[in-house]
């Protein structure tokens, strides 16, 4: 039985290309076979993040319309077997994704995928709506300001409402916080909301906590998922959220500014 | 000068004329109850022409709405309003239908105009009656989220769990909300003076009773994420600790 999350947001920028490219990455690492999907079309950038901008043929869009099957669309991972890309199409518009076309070509990467994770684009138009419209699970993506937060809530309304398991009134889509950038220095000066605070207004089960860390950019800048640089903290931020994505119970880190932290602050005082 | 005002004022010339005037009004003919819909495509017409409804007074048309289907007049008043339009008056709806236009303070227009077959009132009460009968009630076990709305129509509505900032929730009777609400609580809607609101946590965008309404800023300090009651006394919009 596949399942099919879907990482979105509302808000532009807080990381769901390379929260998609980490639990993709992750959970292939895992032995799942896993396919990656970017739901961007027209401001493709998935296949960057995931160092296989080289090899794209055919994308998405292609299959959708029946101009290449999806064997032909997939890019196998040089650094994880189990992992596979199908990117977006740049020269055509988010229109060209009909629900029925999706559906479809969900339902037979289904036959042979453990995770079909959906890379869905920013805003709550018709690009968002399809890569969420058939979801099993969805990672809300936010990082914490209150913009960020309130664009999350109302694709948390839009998933409960207007998702395929809403529609046929199936048990309802499972959905996960993902806070992303949480810088904890600004956390702790007032200047950022804090997990709490986040976790008040969303009421959701917290799945991880992304360090801000200058690792996503470098790893981005590379296209390798961040995920594969386990010294970094984001990295291994990221490699948590998987376990706990698969059942397991991992404590969170993060969440407060490290031990030398704290002693430079004692010195300093 | 005040007095030889006063001492004139008693044979003051006539200050009006009563007559009678025809106008010709913009008419919104509802088809169906879908709100959603009505809201979007409103809003591409007026995109067309946002002079042309700027301050325009419109007659509502009920004549091809479902027959004894509920109009959420709360919510298309406001819409019309949104769009700069002024709703003042309902021709064509039935009963029940002309009762819930009144409560929101809108004319009931002439039959005039109707079509014969429209006008069979003797159908009217059957579906009029179970709806009295068995007020209804509303429950919501998952968070409201932002841009969501709900509304219980003809009862109470009670959510347990939050109502997010952006959201709104309203009720033609009460409304208990036992978690935040961050977001607009409407009750009363279709006028009930003695509806309440509930709430366990009050940071309220905005609340209502009756038409009577706060927004958050005109909320003390001192009654913001505490259990309150929210009611009318004698018209006038009281929060209360509970």
């Amino acid at each position: 039985m596949s399942r099919i999350i879907v990482i979105t947001s509302g808000k532009g920028g807080v990381g769901k290309t390379t929260t998609s490219a980490a639990l993709s990455m992750g959970l292939a690492q895992r032995g799942h076979r896993t396919v990656v999907i970017d739901f961007d079309v027209g401001l493709r950038n998935l296949d960057l993040i995931m160092g296989c901008e080289r090899r794209v043929v055919y994308d998405f869009v292609n299959v959708i319309n029946h101009e290449a099957n999806l064997n032909q669309a997939l890019i196998r991972d040089k650094r994880c077997d189990n992992l596979y890309v199908l990117p977006a199409s740049q020269t055509r518009d988010k229109e060209a994704l009909t629900k029925e076309g999706v559906g479809r070509v969900l339902d037979e990467l289904s036959q042979s995928y453990d995770f079909i994770v959906c890379d869905s684009p920013a805003g709550i138009e018709h690009g968002a709506t399809m890569a969420m419209y058939y979801a099993d699970d969805a990672v809300v993506v936010t990082n914490p300001e209150v913009s960020s937060v309130r664009d999350s809530d109302r694709m948390l309304g839009i998933l409960s409402s207007k998702s395929r398991r809403a529609e046929t009134n199936a048990e309802p889509i499972r959905e996960h916080l993902l806070l992303t950038r949480y810088d904890v220095p600004r956390v702790e000066s007032g200047e950022m909301l804090s997990v709490k605070d986040v976790q008040d207004i969303l009421s959701l089960d917290l799945l991880g906590i992304i360090p801000e860390s200058k690792a996503v950019l470098t790893a981005s800048n590379a296209g390798v998922p961040v995920i594969l640089d386990r010294e970094s903290d984001a990295g291994q931020a990221y490699a948590d959220a998987v376990s706990r994505y698969l059942g397991e119970e991992v404590p969170h880190r993060f969440m407060t500014a490290e031990k030398k932290g704290f002693f430079n602050r004692l010195f300093r005082g | 000068m005040a007095v030889n005002f006063r001492s004139s004022a008693g044979e003051a010339p006539p200050a009006f004329e009563l007559k009678a005037a025809g106008f010709t009004l913009p008419v919104i003919r509802l088809l169906n109850g879908d709100m959603e819909a009505l809201a979007e495509q409103i809003g591409v017409k007026v995109e067309q022409a946002p002079d042309f409804f700027r301050h325009t007074p419109v007659v509502i048309d009920l004549g091809g709405f479902p027959e004894g289907g509920a109009v959420e007049f709360p919510l298309l008043v406001g819409l019309l309003r949104g769009y700069g339009m002024i709703p003042f008056g309902v021709r064509g709806g039935t009963k029940t239908q002309n009762a819930a236009a009144e409560a929101m303070e809108l004319a009931i227009l002439g039959d005039a105009y109707l079509r014969p077959g429209k006008a069979a009132p003797a159908s009217e009460p059957a579906p009029e009656t179970p709806r009295r009968g068995l007020p209804t009630f509303t429950l919501v076990t998952r968070p409201v989220r932002s841009g969501q709305e709900i509304y219980a129509a003809g009862g109470d509505l009670s959510v347990v769990a939050s109502v997010s900032s952006g959201a709104e929730v309203a009720a033609d009777g009460n409304i208990h909300i036992y978690g935040c609400l961050r977001g607009r609580a409407l009750a009363g809607n279709r006028g009930n003076a003695d509806a309440r609101i509930f709430c366990q946590d009050l940071q309220a965008e905005l609340v209502s009773v009756a038409g009577h309404y706060r927004i958050s800023e005109n909320i003390p300090a001192d009654l913001r994420g505490v259990p309150v009651q929210v009611f009318l006394d004698q018209k006038v919009l009281r929060i209360e600790k509970i």
